[in-house]
């Protein structure tokens, strides 16, 4: 294999990896950290540094359209950023201390779960959910223009202190991984906190920027993000995540669901494995 | 109705923050990569290494110097331009935050704008935690 074959191969598997995540609100990270180093023989530790450059990448580019098109709900995104970043600081400091096994172990067994109750979930979430009064003082309920449906689709904002909870175990996540934290939020976002799935999609993209641009600092001043790694996997990832972008805006919710719960299964998967037999 | 025209224009500057970010960084990460490729350049700006292994980065310690990252552009080593990009790509959310601070105060947004401050503390802080 020559230098410019294998670079066009991580670019490739990077491109995918970011179309995937831009779609249904992850970084990517879940299919390039295992790509990287079960099938291009990439160190661990560069595979993830790579990794949460590439989720910095993927969130900036997708959210470039995506707040245009003002999916994403950026006073809950910032408000919530304050857990995530506390997570993401708390976590790239415990990374020295604590044994990642039984993380990867439990974080598993939590994906799995989520994808059940997300596979069995009705599209419209937003019944049953309780007034939430801090929700009301900060003005955080919104809307936006769904495309399937032609419509403005109006929603409330419920639960936020849940929602501040998950966010700070997100990013703490992030901090320990290199991943961004997408996969825990979507589905409280959406199934507790009553913000439908796109928008509750873009937020957590919109977030997961700055969270990721906190573990990837680190990442880089300790000499991790190899530049021959992280080149081909930030551009493939851009590239990915702009046609996913695209996508997004047109796509039957559906579709959206099936791919997120399939993500959902194969990085619990993966994760289980890592904490039993590696 | 003003704060709907508030938000509105919050958005579309966060939106060109975003996308030039990404846009320059992703030029520089091109055209470092092809500056190394086409010099045969893999190492980490000490010339000519071992090709695979370097792009796999098992070749050892990365310099993360200023001084390197700036000798390293001007005589147009690959791998410095490539770092370049990769450190405008980290800091381009970085400034999407900082964006949102002025944003909110030229709003009087006071709650939001403490909000977007405290953000913007967390996200600094944990660069100068990643240097120490």
């Amino acid at each position: 294999m020559t230098p410019l074959e294998w670079t066009l191969i991580v670019a490739l598997i990077s491109v995918s990896a970011g179309l995937v995540g831009s779609l249904v609100g992850v970084g990517g990270g879940i299919v390039i950290v295992p790509a990287l180093t079960l099938l291009m023989g990439v160190d661990i530790r560069h595979a993830i540094a790579a990794s949460i450059v590439a989720v910095v990448a993927t969130s900036s580019a997708a959210a470039s359209t995506y707040v245009r098109e003002r999916m994403s709900n950026i006073r809950l995104g910032m408000l919530l950023e304050i857990a995530t970043a506390a997570g993401a600081i708390c976590g790239a400091l415990l990374a020295n201390f604590i044994q990642p096994r039984a993380l990867y172990a439990l974080f598993g067994i939590l994906l799995l779960w989520t994808g059940l109750n997300m596979a069995r979930s009705r599209q419209d979430a937003s019944h049953n959910l309780p007034p939430d009064a801090l929700a009301d003082r900060l003005k955080l309920h919104s809307s936006y223009y769904d495309r399937s449906l032609g419509r403005e689709l109006g929603y409330r904002v419920s639960r936020l202190r849940l929602g501040f909870g998950v966010s700070y175990i997100a990013g703490m996540v992030s901090g320990l991984l290199g991943v961004g934290g997408g996969i825990m939020k979507v589905p409280v976002m959406n199934l507790a906190m009553g913000i439908p799935l796109k928008a509750a999609t873009a937020t957590s993209n919109f977030m997961i920027g700055i969270t990721a641009a906190t573990g990837a600092a680190v990442y880089f001043m300790r000499g991790d993000v190899k530049p021959f790694i992280a080149a081909p996997v930030a551009v493939g990832v851009i590239a990915g995540s702009k046609i996913g972008a695209r996508l997004l805006g047109g796509m039957k919710l559906r579709y959206v669901k099936y791919a997120f719960v399939g993500v959902l299964a194969v990085a619990s998967v993966q994760m289980i494995y890592r904490g039993l037999f590696q | 109705m003003s704060s709907n025209n508030g938000e509105l224009s919050t958005e579309l500057v966060i939106s060109q923050i975003l996308r030039w970010g990404v846009r320059v960084s992703l030029a520089l990460i091109l055209f470092g990569s092809l500056l190394a490729f086409v010099n045969g350049d893999y190492g980490a700006g000490w010339g000519e290494a071992d090709l695979l292994p370097a792009l796999r980065g098992e070749n050892g310690g990365f310099p993360r110097s200023l001084g390197w990252l700036f000798s390293g552009l001007a005589s147009f080593k690959g791998a410095a331009w490539i770092v370049a990009g990769l450190a405008l790509l980290i800091s381009t959310p970085v400034m999407r935050v900082t964006a949102s601070v002025v944003a909110f105060a030229i709003h009087k947004d006071r709650t939001f704008l403490l909000i977007s401050l405290s953000v913007l503390t967390l996200v600094l802080l944990s660069f100068a935690l990643g240097g120490a």
